[in-house]
């Protein structure tokens, strides 16, 4: 096997707490002044690892997905890659032309036309200015923006920004493209394209990519191996994308089952409102149950306890499916949240879920509470929190034609009209 | 031309990414990879500064004029300063010949991190493009400016009683000029630098650069000459202290043949520019491998 394209080594990377983004003059001054004087030292405003000794290897070609939860490192590893910021410590080795796209549109320039953006943008990612001219109507082609090439930038909608921007980064022929999670604004067309663009970069050219991404179906889509940050370092590194990708998911779920309990006194504690107990069943408060047939209905249950009143407690769930994609969103209070405020003691929830309405397939349910506008009290999106999980199968739609799953998010039964608007007879 | 990634075989580019030592590093090689990069900003800077105003470069020859003629009411009718004997318009325009470029320069290569940190915290490339391009293209409008001043000496020199006393300028004149708008350009990015790298670091410094840049205005003799402050004054050791006295005194003596340039007072303020310039890389290398962690 050749040599790895990107080598990295023991990568880590400190933020001083505190201090970032607030240093004045003032306060290294008076920390220097105290120094003279002898005085006790400053109190260390505490560090904070971002990314603490990592180390991985990439060969050509490879398409490695980043996987990780919000703060675990994702960032800061394609920061220090890209070249942005320095590592504390350790060491990477890049074997080729890199070219990153951390943020659709940077380096544009408001006041100029389409055209001379795309010189500019490709000036900052290391182009010479005959190979933009090279490819220039290619880009132009990719992103579509043909009409508007000589207008200036500020007129584009955000979309056709995000199209250009994307389509210099992709036309540059890098040795290896870091993407960061871009694709997440533009319309599914697009993001569909800049994915088979990036799987044509890489399986027919044979250039290397790196790419972050919350979504797990592009991610399984595109990659061939991944990496697992948590909580900055590299907790798992594999060609079993899925398997990956099964790891994150279950960091973040205590239980996979169709029922939770609380199983430490000191988890999810809050004052505002403490799980304890968290199960999917047929009725209101019966037996959990796994399995549930289309044609009935479900009840989402939640138990826990209230020591401290605050009018703006909200307990809620969201349904994710088996694409990872996040079918909805409930909470406690969404109707005549007036009447339901959360007072000191026990509390026991239930949602229905009608039947004929959740396709057939696997969904996951989190388990979310927060001070409504202020915080997450716990599993906030991203983050850690109580989970389960349970299969809608069989019982689907009345009609015959239709025995598996539907396309589409959601297979609700809906009643049509249906009137005969002519009289013949035949 | 070649594309460095238009051949299959194994690429050449090796990166090492690792916390960096020394304490002055000029990536020279990158920047000339990046030439283009900096043509293109030259470019941009350009365009975007007079697109949409009414009168686009011709701001390039009235802006000076109108300053000219500010600096002509104040300083030399209601101060009555002394302008060594040459015309007051032209004394005041070869001023701002030398120091109008350095005031334009030298704060916004000090805003380098601050003014691009939505650039520099997505995308890599070597910062230095940005001071040099700053440097590069204020050119422009310095070569404009000195059209402006060589059609007004011409009108002096040739339609006013003034002709005795404005020198013929020669080779060696326009060399002194050329030499000391070199300095002057060492001298805008080494303090421009240092500056940034301080302002990366402490914001409070950019509330104090436009004082800064007006005091170093009066500090150095740009409206009045040199020989206004005699041999024996208290303060005579600011200006001659001061790097940017002996670019603008040689100047007014190559533009206008009158002024107070030794080659002693050259040879002091180079020394003094070169160490600025050193010390300004320095720690603008230092400063803009984390600064983005701050910014």
């Amino acid at each position: 096997m050749s040599k790895p394209i990107i080598e990295v080594t023991g990568l880590s990377k400190k933020y001083q707490l505190g201090v970032v983004g607030a240093t004045t003059l003032r306060d290294d001054l008076a920390r220097l002044a105290r120094r003279f004087r002898g005085g006790p030292p400053p109190e260390d405003p505490g560090q904070f690892w971002a990314l603490r000794d990592v180390s991985f290897q990439v060969q050509p070609g490879e398409v490695v997905g980043v996987i990780g939860r919000n703060g675990a490192g994702k960032s800061t590893l394609l920061k220090i890659l890209s070249r942005i910021t320095e590592p504390t410590a350790g060491r990477a080795i890049l074997r080729g032309r890199v070219a990153s796209l951390l943020e659709v549109g940077t380096g544009f320039h408001q006041d100029l036309t389409g055209r001379e953006n795309v010189f500019l943008n490709g000036a900052i990612l290391g182009l010479r200015r005959a190979e933009i001219a090279r490819r220039f109507d290619e880009i132009v082609a990719f992103a579509e923006v043909e009409k508007f090439i000589d207008t200036p930038v500020k007129h584009y909608s955000s979309g056709m920004r995000m199209r250009l921007a994307f389509a210099v980064a992709a036309h540059l022929d890098p040795d290896v493209l870091i993407v960061d999670e871009v694709l997440a604004v533009g319309d599914a067309n697009f993001q569909d394209k800049c994915l088979g663009k990036m799987e044509n970069v890489s399986r027919d050219q044979g250039r290397t990519v790196l790419f972050v991404s919350h979504n797990m179906p592009s991610l399984q889509r595109l990659c061939r191996s991944a990496l697992l940050l948590q909580a900055g370092r590299l907790a798992l590194q594999s060609h079993d994308v899925s398997d990956v990708i099964r790891r994150y998911l279950g960091d973040g779920g205590a239980a996979s089952g169709s029922e939770w309990r609380n199983s430490g006194t000191n988890t999810f504690n809050n004052p505002y409102f403490k799980p304890t107990r968290f199960w999917v069943s047929a009725e209101q408060g019966g037996a959990a149950t796994a399995h549930i047939p289309g044609d009935r209905e479900l009840w989402l249950n939640v138990e826990g306890a209230v020591e401290t009143f605050d009018a703006a407690t909200s307990v809620g769930v969201a349904v994710i499916d088996e694409r990872q994609e996040i079918v909805f969103w409930t909470f406690h209070n969404d109707c005549n949240g007036d009447r339901k405020r959360l007072h000191p003691g026990k509390a026991k929830f239930g949602v229905k879920i009608p039947s004929h309405f959740l396709n057939e397939g696997n969904y996951r349910v989190e388990l979310m509470a927060s001070l409504t506008f202020v915080r997450w009290l716990f599993g906030g999106p991203g983050d850690s929190c109580p989970a389960i999980e349970f299969k809608v199968t069989g019982g689907f739609i009345l009609s015959p034609y239709w025995i598996a799953q539907r396309p589409g998010v959601v297979a609700p039964a809906f009643n049509w009209s249906y009137d005969r608007t002519d009289s013949v007879h035949s | 031309m070649k594309s460095p990634s238009a051949d299959s075989s194994p690429p050449a580019i090796e990166t090492v990414i690792q916390p960096a030592s020394g304490w002055l590093r000029v990536p020279w090689r990158e920047l000339w990879a990046y030439r283009d990069l900096f043509t293109q900003f030259v470019q941009r800077d350009f365009s975007a500064k007079y697109r949409q105003t009414l009168l686009g470069p011709a701001w390039f020859v009235l802006q000076p004029l109108m300053m000219t003629a500010v600096l002509t009411v104040v300083f030399g009718r209601l101060a009555r300063l002394p302008t060594d004997n040459s015309p007051p318009v032209l004394f005041y325009l070869c001023g701002l010949l030398s120091w109008t470029y350095f005031a334009q320069t030298m704060p916004t290569v000090a805003g380098t991190f601050t003014g691009n940190a939505h650039l520099f915290g997505k995308i890599y490339f070597p910062r230095l493009t940005v001071p040099l391009s700053v440097a590069a293209g204020n050119h422009v409008a310095l070569a404009i400016q000195f059209l402006t001043f060589a059609a007004l000496w011409f009108y002096y020199r040739t339609f006013t009683d003034y002709s005795h006393a404005i020198l013929t300028p020669a080779l060696p004149a326009l060399g002194l000029v050329v030499l000391a708008q070199v300095q002057i350009v060492l001298l805008a990015i080494g303090v421009g630098c240092l500056l940034a790298a301080a302002t990366g670091k402490y914001r409070d410094l950019q509330h104090v650069l436009p004082v800064l840049v007006q005091l170093w205005f009066y500090a150095t003799p740009v409206v009045y000459p040199l020989s206004m402050i005699s041999e024996e004054a208290r303060w005579r050791w600011v200006a001659v202290l001061n790097p940017m006295t002996a670019p603008v005194e040689a100047m007014k003596l190559a533009l206008l043949g009158h002024s107070s340039w030794t080659p002693g007072l050259a040879l002091g303020s180079s020394a003094i520019t070169a160490t600025l310039l050193l010390l300004g890389l320095s720690a603008f290398s230092r400063a803009e491998r984390t600064v983005i962690d701050v910014a």
